[in-house]
Formats: C-alpha cells, structure tokens, sequence
C-alpha cells in the first residue's frame, strides 16, 4: 500500500512534468517557431476568421444566428420538437424575409460551436441581391465576390464547401470603399 | 485383457454383439406421457409452489413473488384483466413446477421398482467356525460371509470368495441370460438384489449397509442428492444476472412513467417483468438435468454424479478396449495356412482334431471351418484317447490319439515343443506367423508330434458399423485410441480396419494409466471403459470412467459410472447423452432469450397507452388492445413452458457433426426461431382471445 | 459523394493502422521495443520498481485504484488551487468543491463529463498539467486493464498478468506521446491555436463587434483528447469550436484518431493470443454495429429537423443543420458524433441535443451497447470480451460441450465475472436515472419539457456511467446534485468493471489450456461475429428500450407536437 502511493506520487510527478508541461511547452515552440500566425487563433485588427461574428445586415452578409460570444461557446441546444427553437426559428424566418432574404438552413439555424464563422455558398447566394440593395452594387459584382470566396471541402471532399463570413465582409467592405 | 490367445473370457463379454442402446432392465421405458407419471406430476407441482422449494430457483421465485403482486393487485382493483393475468403468472410457475415433477416422476417410477427388488430376505451367514446362521439381510455387516445356494437372492453386494455359480441379473440389467461368476479373478463381484441360479457360492459382503449397489442406484435415479452441475451452475448464474439486470429495467420504469407523466400499471409492469425474465430456461433448467442423467438411465448406465456425464460430453479423448468394443469378443477361424508342403486338408484335419475338447468360441469356431471346408464329421475317436487341456504353462492345447500328438497354440510354444519333441520348425512358418499377424489375425501352430502343419489364421471380427461410429466420434473432435493387449503389428491392422486414430498395443494397466495422463496433462478429458481390477487406477484417473458391472468391486468403485449392460461401445452413447444434455440447455436459452424481443414489442406500447398512443406505431403485430396484448404475451410465456416439457425431457436432437455446424444450426433453429415464434404465437392468442371475445 | 469518399479514406486510414499500430502495440506490451530505454529506467528507479517483477491480478488492481486514487486528489487539488498557481492568465480563481469533484473523477476515468465551460473556468495550468495529463493516463490505464485480460488468455498457467507501473508507462511513452506530438503539428498547421497567450482582444472597427477570443495550449491537448478517447475539449463547445477543430480535414483527423486505438487493439489481441482471426472476429462485430449505427443515425439527421421545417424551411439540403458547423456538413459531423459516442470519447462537434429525436436516439444507444463498438481505448476491448465470453457460454453450450474461449474454460467463476463486468452499466445507467427522475434536484436540470427533457437526463447518465462524457446538453449539470451522482456514476461505471476484467484476467491466466479440436466451438468465425452482436444488442440494447420508449421513442412518434 505504502509502496503504492510513492510510485503513484512518483508517477504523478513524472507524468505531471513531462506530459503537463514538457509536451504542451514542446507544441507551443514548434506551433511559435513555424506556424506563428496559426498557433495564435489568425487575429487581426477586424477579428479572427475562426470566430463568427454579429453582422446586422443587410449591409453586411449575415452568419448564423448565433449569440457569437467566444467566452461562452456552445450550441443553444434546443430539442429538435421544442417550443424554443421553434419559436426562435420562426423569429428568424420572420426576420430574414423582411429583410428580402429567403430563408436557407444554415440562416435560420443555430451553430454547434455558437460562433460559427461559416455560411455555405448557397447562403450568401440568398443574400446577394439584398445585399446588392443595400450597398448600391449589382448582383453581379455580389455574386462575383461571393464565388471568389468559397473555400472548397479540404481535398474536395473533406468537410463542406463554405464561406468565411468575416474574410467576405472584409471583401465587401474593400469593394465598397469602406474600410 | 485379451492377451492371451486361447482363454475364453466367458460369460458376459459373449453378449456384447447387442446392439447398443437398447433401453430395457430398471429402466423401463416409459412414454413421455405416462398417465400415472402426469398425475403424480400434477400433485407434486402444486406442492412446489412453497416459497421455499421456489427460492432454489431464483428465476421462478421473481415469478412467484410477482404473482403475490398481481394478486394483491387484483384484491385491491378487481378487474378481468389483473385476474386473468394473476391466473396465468401463477400458472407459469406451476407448468415450470410440473416440468420438473414430471422428470422427477420418471426416475421415482424406476426406483420405485428397485425399491420392491430390496424387500428383506434372509441370508445363512458363514461363521467363523463354519455353521451357519439365519440374518435379516439388513443386518449384515461389511465383511461377513453369506452363503448363497440355487434359487437364493443375494443379499448385499460381494465378491465370490469361494465357488462358481451361474447368476440371474436381470432384475438390475435386463439382460434375462445368466451369467458366470467365480471366486477369484475379474468376475467375482456379485449385486445384491441379483438371483443364484446353480451352485453354491460364499459370498464376502463388501458394501456398508444402506450403501449397496442398489441402494445407490436408487438415490440416483431418484435425484434425490442431485447437485447441480458445474456448469449448470454457470448457466444459473447467468440466469440469475439476467434476472437481476431485467428487475431495475422494471421496477425504474414507475418513475420515468411519473416524470412523463404516464401512469403505469403494476400489473402490466408485472407482467412485463414476467416476458423479459428468462423464464423458459429458468422452469426447464432443473428438468433438463435430471431427464439427462434418465436418459442414461434408459440406457442402463448409471452416472455417479451429473459432473461425470457433463464431463463426458466434453471428452476429447476415448480410450476403448479392443475386445467387446471394436471387435466383437471372440476371434474366428478364417484359414487354414498349410507349411512345408503339407497340404490344407491334412492341417484342417489335424485342427479339428485338436480343437474338439477346446469349448471356447475360437475352438468351436476351429470345428466349424474344418466341417465347411473339408466336410469333416466329428468324428467318434477310438478308445484310447486323451485331452491335453489349455494351461497358462504351456499355451497350448490338444489331443492324444491313435499315438498322434496334436497341438495347436501359440506360435512360440508350439516351436519349442516341435523341438523337444525332436522336430524342426519348418522355413516358411515364421513368415507366415508373422503376414498373419501383420494383418490384424491371430496365428495358432498346429503340430503333430514333430512335425509342424501349418497355421490356423484367427480373425478378429470388427464389429458392423464401428468405423461410422468412430467417423462420428471425429467429427465431434474426438479422438479414439485402441486399448489391446496384441502386438503392435496385429493391432496397427485392426485399428485402420475399424478407423480408430491411434492404439496403445501390448497395454498394461502402467501403460494405460501413463497414456491417460499424458492426454491429460494436454488438457485434454478422457474417458475408458474397463472392467478388471488392474483396471482401477485407470478408471479412476480417468475423467470418465465407465466401468462394467460385470466387473470387479474395485473397477466400479473407482469409476464413476457403471454401465450394468457391461457394453463397452455404450461409451460412445455416453458422450453424445452429455453433449446433448449441454446443447439442450444452451438451445433453450438461446430460445428464451430471443423471445424478449417479441414481447417487447406486444407489452411496451401497452404501457404507456394512456399517455402515448402514438407509441401503438411500435406494436408491430396490431395486437387487439393493449390489455389483450399484454395477457396475449403472459399466456404466451406460460403456455411455452409446457409445450417445450418433451423437449426438455427428451433432450434436443443430437446430430453428430462438427461444432461449426452444430452451432449454425442450433443458432438457426433456437435463435432465429425464437425471434419469429413469439411473434406468431403471440398474435394468434390474441386473435384467439378477441375470437371468444374475452374482450 | 464525399461522404462517400471520406468514408473510403478513414476505412482505408484504419485498416492501415490496425495492422501496423496494432502490431506495434503488441510489440510495446511484450516488452519488445525499448527504443525510449533511457527515459524509462530512471522512472522506474524512481520509482523503486523492477519492471521485470509482475504483479497478480490482485496487486495489478490495488495499484490501479491507489494511483486513481492519486490521481483524482491531484487533479481535484491543482484545480482547486489553481487561483494560486501560474499559468492563469484570465485569473479564473478556485473551482468549486462539488465541481471540483466531478471534474477530477471524470477525467481520471476517461469520461470527461464536463460540468464547466472550459473557457471561462480553467487556467491553462489546470487544461495542460491537471486535464490533459489524465487525458494520457486514463488511456494508458484503460489499454493496460485490456491487455491485462489479454495476457489471461495468452497465457497459460500464469500466476501474473503483468506490471501496472511498467504497462502504464510504456502505453503512455510508446504509442499515446509519439502520435500526439505528430497530429499536434497538424492541428496547429491547420489553425488549431496553441500559445500561452491569454485571450485576444478584438474590436471589429466595420461592424462594431468586440470579442475577447479565447486561447491557450489547445491543439496539444486536442489531439489526446481524441486519440485516448477521453473527449474533454478546452473550449465548451468542444470539437465544434474553431479554435480546436478548424478545419474539415482536421474533423476527419479527429475522427480517425478516436477510432484508432479501440480497433487497432483487436488486432493487438488477435496477435497476443496467437490468432489474428480471432481479432477479426471482434473487429467485424465492431464494424457491424458501427456501420448500422451510423447509417441510421445519418438518414435520422438527414431528413431534417422538425421545428425549423415548421418554422417555414422546408428545404433543409443536407439535413438537420441546427447545432452543427457549416465548414463540416451534417453528414461528417453525423460521422464524428457516432465515432464519439461509440468510442467513449464523447467528443461533440455539434449539438447532440438538437439532433433529431431518433437521431439523437442514435448517438444515445450508441452508448448503450456497452461502448464496445469499438469502445474507448483499452476499455473497448475488455467490454466486448466479456460479452465475448458470454457468447461464447450460450454458444458453447449448443455445441454440445463446457464452452471454452481461445482454450480457457468458461466456468461458473468466468461466468459470474463477465456478467458482473457487462451487467454495472445498465444497472448503474437505470438506477440513478430513476433517482434523478424522481428527486426535485435532478427533475429540474433539463432545458427542454416533455420526452426530450427525460432523454437528457438519461443521455447526462448514460453518458457517465459508459466513460463517454459527451453531452446532450441541455441539462444544467453543474448543481450539487447532478455532480455527485455523475461522480458515482463514473466511478463506477470504470472501476466496477475494471475489478471483475482484472479478477477474469487473473483467473484465466492461471488456467491450463484445452486443446482445440473439430469438437471446439469456433470464435473466429462470422457467426461467432453474430452472436457477439446479439448479446451486446441484448444486454444493452434490450434493457434500455422501455426507457427509449418513453424518451426518443415517442418523442420521434408524436407529430405535430412541440414541447
């Protein structure tokens, strides 16, 4: 028994030493010295691209309805037969269809890490003419810059084809002269 | 051992050509449904229902107790329903009751007729100074002398320690021809129980009181210090873990039922506890045990202990005894091989000669072949003439006639008495000697005086339909090994004549013992048959012994199952009863447990009915109502109890084959079936019910 | 389509790696490669530890529970203290006593229920020094117990299955570190952050936002989280969150890695004891079940999701997207939340909770079956060798003789302990459930009303009791109430069934042999793969369908209702 608890202690310290610090510590350098950008969650000065964000439109693409506050990530987690997510859903509905927009899946559902940065291109599709509207620009020129930012499945089939929502706005902003 | 060329073994050897498996003697067949069986049977299940005798099997005692519940249930609620469903709860544990009364009730039939065998007779006990006293056969003692004369019953078990006597053992084995016992060798043991026919014996009593052979028979057949079995007690306990895992799925659906607030009837989850519990193989399980150890009853072979015929289904190794098991006991003349120019009819002629005093079956057999070759008539021999009789000394026998010397034996005596007689041994006899051997028949010299005539060729006869049996054995992963005294020359032929996969020639009881476990320390189980006394150590270090009852004492007591129709080939019945015991019981629990599914189905939308219709949509087979549904599948549980009783009596057909198919087909039959008959049965008792509009 | 193809590459990524891993696993635990010699000796004299001495099962045991004993007090003491110790940057403070607890036993058992959102509760000393490290142990101990019960059939006659201490060290430094480090750098390469930066300011001049983004050491404690099949992200929103799983290419990583031990270690079985058919055999009753689970749970999620279809959208290409990430589509995210479940790693890289009810129902009787299929690492392998072992009793026992599994005799002593083993689980599972159904303190944790909330409840204890630790979400966990009993449950549902593996390893060690023969009952055989199926299906499916019924069931069956 005695022995047992000196090499769990032992063990404890060891594992402690090298797996608690000598291995995250190794993973800071390596991710420090030759993906720096990376390693650092992408930031800059508009945001990080891993990160959704609120967009009130329709000036700008809108992402998912979510709450988009990264110190409290998560789904809402509503039951696929609740009140809740029926009634938020249908707010949503409700509000994108004012704003010209038709309703698609991802606008009117919530996320699972609740800042998902991500819209599929057939959302940004369903924006372009409202957004058009709103910044004086042709469909065209939106659909354009919608295309030229699709992000394709990784290999092709890897994940699914989508849009970061903060690098298109980015765009938009460059194309409207606003930033 | 049948080493010896010329003895004739006697007595019960000689029937073991019978077929075997023949059930007859104690064990008279009785139709599974014997009407006096049944209403014992019917009595004695009812008797069951003491929570007492239930508690045993912990499966039915969950169905009792919950037949407590539904009864207080319906007292307190009365109502059709919890009525009909207390009635076929209680029912349930009276057909498992009966299941097993009725395979307790085959076995007291037995014993009840042994038991009139015992009545008290009185024995004239030898005393020390030779006078003889009057006893009450009970009160004899072990070790007393008895004297038992024509028409006597012997009073107890003993060895004949003085004279020979012909004795009557049908009322133990059934077989009605007599046989011989005598004092002295491997024949002596007598049963009591058992007639004298002719002679007078003494007898030395060697079983206690109350521990005769009888005595035992009867306690065993009876079941009545039946212990379970190893691995009857590992099915129990699964039994028991799935009882213990199907009792909180139960009993937790009150509060889940509440949180959804659905109100959930105690009857129904009662009856809901009833169908998941394995209560098929929970009301058989006892049942299927003793109507295995009947079965080798049937087959006049008594089990010590349900452990031995468990162990016999998993024996991987069967030593069998060449004589009586793969040859019939006694070897024939097939040829007269005639040496040094003498021709055939010369050596039959001198054969027969020396053959006509020899009553043993190959003597006889000599005559025989000697009249159907040459037509020789036995012949009236001329005054002066004299029988030279076997002798274990010379190995030989024969015929002084006419001033003739005829001999005929073994082929090294026969030589060395050529050469005291002054003679030769011609060239070609050892050739011969030896190409006879070689081909699995014994060589007998015959000689007349000097001068060597030639060879009768003795044939082993291998019996009919051995080889197939053996093929079986292979098939099931058994390996079979010849036990013969002959040399390995003979015994190679004879083995690859009857299919055997090895032999154990020139055997001694150390050899035998030795090869037992060598199998052993491999891991492997091994079960013999024997019946001498050197036999013994081997018997008993044997997995499974199976000793003769015309045997020795020691050989039965050290083995730990007696065949009483001293049949050897009877091993081979043994191993598949064991293995069909363990595949009745693994087939019905596959059974049971695949039943759960269909019941789920008809009793879980019942459940919650009141509060979730919708859950009808799970009731697959669009039972009538809920209630019906759930009294269709208690009725289903209990009535398939009864209907697999013959099953579990007669045990599920054995085929041998090998274990892969076994299983595919056993998986198929009891697994697949026991998911798609419920479903059927289920639906067809509530068409039934809704027909007699019992709703 | 690319499901398709992501289907053909992970196939093909585990095949090769069952092969190879697996061998090389079984070299690690023969003691064959010593590559890291220089490492391990002065551990082991540290340690005061011969690591030729082995240890009987019951010293293979005390040693297991003492340093998870250790081990608990450790973490629950560097969290409670954390507030006093470096490496916290957001100045967190103590996490509190009954949380404390929760956390400790759930991550010494490899279940990794979280009761916290680890982005605003733990610093990073706790995430690297106290979580991830266990995230490596309680693997390294899971694998140990599976290849303790191994050498039980391997062996013959053996009084000894081996050395805790040694085991534990060289899973952890032979196969957990060297594969952690290298997917470590892919992550990271990928966007998955790693820094001891504290979290980012960020003020989006365009649309006004500010965002304070949460770092820390993440990819590294990422990979281990997935390849030990522990499942405890740094982030609350776990797999799902950009920072830990960025990329679709790193999703199926994620997935790869939480599948790749529990299988290769078949393959490690079937070499150990000599048969690689044998651990086929177990494989194919993984792959069956794992393939039938995800076909139906992905056809469940395909068809959409009820409320929002009510709500007016109707087209839902794809299916069910409320609660999962765009970049990964519903189909992929289908694929790493059955993974997860059915690995006890319990993960989540979207909202179980808002799958659909039978799709929900998917993930949730995923766990039921045992975690078996294949089951967490180490503890994968020894679960399904005891429903091995019961399958093998029925079926040994209609082939006419005393069953055997791989020569060992299954006895009345193997039999009581594989149903002890496989039986703790449901009991456990239906038990508390019906305790916290019953109690005001556990009816008032679920979010949602009607069936879905019941399902929460039994999917938060489900969740425990297999060691898987994903959530349903939508229960507020961190109460006195729910943290206790999640404590038992996990405890017990690891040791409970770790002491019956370990008294079965010993037990069958020290048996002799039977030598196979046409007359031995096959298990490396396809319908030796069926009957394995049917009896996990049984034990675990079986059991839990009232309770289905009553949740997901109805749930799925009531039309038109919202709750």
């Amino acid at each position: 028994m005695l022995l047992n608890l000196r090499r769990s202690v032992v063990i404890s310290v060891v594992f402690f030493l090298l797996l608690g610090l000598a291995y995250p510590a190794l993973m800071v350098g390596v991710g420090q010295l030759f993906f720096k950008s990376e390693a650092n969650g992408q930031i800059t000065k508009y945001g990080s691209p891993l990160i959704g964000q609120h967009w009130s439109g329709p000036k700008w693409f809108q992402g998912r309805p979510d709450a988009d506050n990264p110190m409290a990530t998560g789904a809402q987690n509503y039951g696929p037969k609740s009140k809740l997510l029926l009634d938020f859903s249908h707010t949503r509905v409700v509000a994108l269809e004012k704003e010209g927009i038709t309703p698609t899946n991802d606008l009117v559902t919530g996320s699972g890490s609740g800042v998902d940065p991500d819209i599929a291109p057939a959302d940004a599709y369903a924006q372009a003419r409202a957004v058009a509207r709103a910044n004086h620009l042709s469909v065209g020129q939106v659909d354009a810059l919608i295309k030229s930012h699709v992000t394709d499945a990784y290999w092709g089939f890897l994940g699914a084809p989508y849009i970061d929502v903060l690098q298109l706005n980015e765009a938009l902003a460059t194309l409207t002269g606003t930033r | 051992m049948p080493n010896d060329t010329l003895t004739s073994d006697g007595g019960a050897l000689a029937a073991q050509a019978s077929p075997p498996s023949q059930p007859r003697g104690v064990a008279t067949s009785r139709s599974l449904f014997d009407r006096e069986i049944l209403l014992e049977a019917t009595v004695a299940s009812l008797k069951k229902l003491d929570p007492r005798v239930q508690f045993r099997n912990p499966v039915m005692f969950v169905v009792l107790v919950g037949t407590v519940v539904t009864f207080l249930e319906s007292i307190a609620h009365p109502g059709l329903f919890d009525w009909s469903i207390t009635v076929w709860l209680l029912l349930t544990v009276i057909f498992a009751n009966f299941a097993e009364a009725m395979a307790e009730g085959r076995g007291k039939a037995q014993a009840d007729a042994l038991r009139r065998m015992r009545s008290e007779t009185e024995a004239r006990q030898l005393l020390d100074d030779g006078s003889e006293r009057r006893v009450l056969a009970g009160a004899l003692q072990k070790g007393d002398l008895v004297v038992c004369e024509a028409g006597d019953l012997i009073p107890s078990d003993g060895e004949i320690t003085d004279g020979i006597a012909s004795i009557d053992e049908s009322a133990i084995t059934g077989e009605s021809a007599p046989v011989i016992r005598e004092s002295g060798g491997d024949r002596s043991a007598v049963t009591g129980g058992t007639k004298v026919l002719s002679d007078r014996i003494v007898v030395r009593i060697t079983a206690e009181r109350g521990h005769t052979f009888l005595d035992r028979m009867i306690q065993l057949v009876e079941g009545a210090n039946r212990k379970k079995t190893p691995n009857e007690i590992a099915l129990t306990i699964l039994l028991a873990a799935l009882t213990i895992i199907f009792l909180p799925v139960v009993v937790v659906l009150q509060p889940f039922g509440h949180y959804s607030g659905a109100t959930v009837s105690v009857v129904v989850l009662v009856a809901l506890l009833v169908c998941l519990i394995p209560t098929t193989i929970g009301a058989l399980l006892s049942a299927i045990g003793i109507a295995g150890m009947d079965r080798l009853v049937q087959r006049n072979v008594l089990a010590m202990s349900g452990r031995a015929v468990e162990a016999a289904g998993d024996t991987q190794t069967l030593l069998l005894d060449k004589t009586g098991t793969i040859t019939l006991g006694n070897r024939m003349a097939s040829e007269f091989l005639p040496v040094a120019g003498h021709d055939e009819e010369q050596l039959a002629e001198a054969a027969q000669l020396a053959s006509l005093a020899d009553e043993t079956p190959e003597g006889r057999s000599i005559v025989v072949l000697a009249k159907n070759r040459f037509n020789f008539r036995e012949r009236d021999l001329g005054s002066e003439h004299a029988f030279v009789p076997f002798s274990a000394l010379t190995r030989m026998s024969g015929l002084d006639v006419d001033g003739r010397k005829l001999r005929k034996g073994a082929a090294e005596a026969v030589k060395l008495w050529v050469a005291a007689e002054g003679g030769r041994t011609p060239g070609d006899l050892d050739s011969i000697v030896e190409r006879v051997s070689r081909a699995g028949s014994t060589p007998l010299v015959v000689a007349d005086g000097a001068t060597v005539l030639g060879v009768i060729e003795l044939k082993d006869v291998v019996k009919q339909g051995i080889r197939e049996r053996f093929n079986e054995m292979r098939a099931l992963g058994i390996r079979t090994v010849m036990i013969t005294g002959d040399n390995p020359l003979t015994a190679a032929a004879i083995a690859s004549e009857a299919g055997v996969d090895d032999f154990l020639a020139e055997a001694t009881p150390e050899a035998k013992l030795a090869l037992i476990r060598q199998e052993q320390e491999d891991g492997k189980l091994v079960a013999m048959t024997g019946d001498g006394t050197n036999d013994a150590p081997a018997l008993a270090q044997a997995d499974v012994g199976v000793a003769m009852n015309s045997g020795t004492t020691a050989a039965k007591e050290a083995g730990n199952m007696v065949d009483l129709d001293s049949n050897p080939t009877k091993l081979l019945d043994i191993v598949e009863i064991g293995k069909q015991l363990l595949i009745t019981r693994g087939a019905l629990t596959t059974f049971s447990i695949a039943n759960d599914v269909a019941k789920y189905f008809a009793i879980i939308p019942a459940l919650f009915a009141a509060t979730y219709h919708q859950l009808g949509a799970v009731d697959v087979m669009r039972l009538h109502s809920p209630t019906s549904a759930v009294l269709s599948a208690v009725i289903f549980n209990a009535l398939v109890i009864i209907a697999l009783i013959p099953l579990a009596l007669r045990g599920v057909k054995f085929r041998p084959m090998s274990a892969t198919q076994l299983l595919r087909r056993n998986v198929w039959i009891y697994g697949i079936g026991g998911l798609v008959v419920p479903f059927v049965f289920i639906k067809l008792i509530d068409l039934f019910l809704t027909a007699v509009r019992w709703y | 389509m690319s499901l398709t193809w992501t289907l053909v590459l992970l196939v093909a990524a585990l095949a090769i790696a069952w092969r190879f891993l697996g061998s090389y696993m079984a070299a690690v635990f023969e003691g064959r490669v010593q590559f890291l010699g220089f490492l391990e000796r002065p551990i082991y004299r540290l340690a005061g530890l011969d690591r030729t001495r082995e240890q009987t099962w019951q010293r293979y045991g005390t040693s297991l529970v003492v340093y998870s004993g250790v081990a608990i007090l450790v973490v629950y003491g560097m969290i409670r203290l954390q507030g006093s110790l470096p490496l916290d940057p957001q100045h967190f403070g103590a996490v509190s006593p009954a949380l404390s607890w929760n956390t400790a036993v759930s991550f010494v058992t490899n279940t990794n229920w979280q009761n916290y959102s680890g982005e605003s509760t733990m610093s990073y000393l706790s995430q690297m020094g106290a979580l991830a490290v266990q995230q490596f142990v309680s693997a390294s101990v899971g694998i140990a117990v599976a290849i303790a019960l191994v050498r039980g059939f391997s062996r013959n006659g053996s009084p000894t299955i081996g050395n805790f201490w040694v085991d534990i060290v060289r899973c952890t430094f032979y196969v957990l570190v060297p594969i952690a480090i290298a997917f470590s750098i892919v992550f990271i390469a990928q966007g998955a952050v790693q820094t001891f930066a504290g979290a980012a300011q960020v003020h989006d001049v365009m649309n006004g936002a500010r965002q304070s983004i949460p770092r820390g050491p993440i990819a590294s404690m990422e990979v281990i989280k997935q390849l030990g099949t522990n499942g405890g992200g740094a982030l609350n929103a776990n797999g799902a969150a950009p920072q830990e799983n960025p990329t679709g290419l790193t999703n199926f990583l994620s997935f790869f890695l939480l599948l790749v031990i529990p299988f290769a270690l078949t393959y490690t079985f079937g070499k150990m004891v000599g048969s690689i058919r044998q651990g086929i055999a177990l494989v194919a009753a993984m792959v069956l079940l794992f393939g039938v689970w995800f076909g139906f749970t992905s056809w469940a999620e395909s068809r959409g999701n009820p409320a929002v279809a009510a709500a007016g959208v109707r087209y839902q290409p794809g299916g069910n997207m409320e609660g999962k990430e765009v970049r990964f589509g519903v189909a992929q995210s289908v694929l790493y939340d059955v993974a997860s479940t059915q690995t006890s790693t319990g993960s989540v890289d979207g909202s179980n909770d808002s799958y659909t009810p039978i799709g929900g129902m998917g993930l949730l009787t995923g766990m039921m079956l045992g975690e078996v299929t294949p089951g967490g690492a180490g503890s994968g392998l020894y679960t399904i060798l005891l429903f091995a072992l019961i399958a093998v009793f029925l079926g040994g026992l209609m082939v006419g003789r005393t069953p055997e599994y791989l020569g060992k005799k299954i006895q009345a002593r193997e039999v009581k302990l594989a149903a002890l083993g496989a039986l703790v689980m449901p009991l456990v599972v239906l038990v508390t459930t019906g305790v916290a159904v019953s109690l005001p303190a556990g009816r008032a944790g679920p979010l949602n009303k009607g069936p879905h909330g019941f399902t929460e409840i039994l999917y938060a204890l489900t969740s425990q009791t297999n060691n898987n630790g994903s959530a349903f979400a939508g229960l507020s966990g961190n109460t006195a109430f729910y943290n206790v009993i999640g404590g038992v449950d996990m405890l017990l549902g690891r040791f409970a069934i770790i002491v019956p593996v370990l008294a079965l390893a010993g037990v069958l060690a020290a048996k002799q042999p039977v030598p196979s023969s046409a007359g031995t009952f096959k298990t490396d055989t396809p319908l030796f793969s069926g009957l394995v199926v049917g009896v996990i299906i049984i034990i675990g499916a079986l059991t839990f369908f009232p309770a289905l019924a009553l949740g997901p069931i109805v749930e799925q069956l009531v039309h038109g209702k919202f709750f």
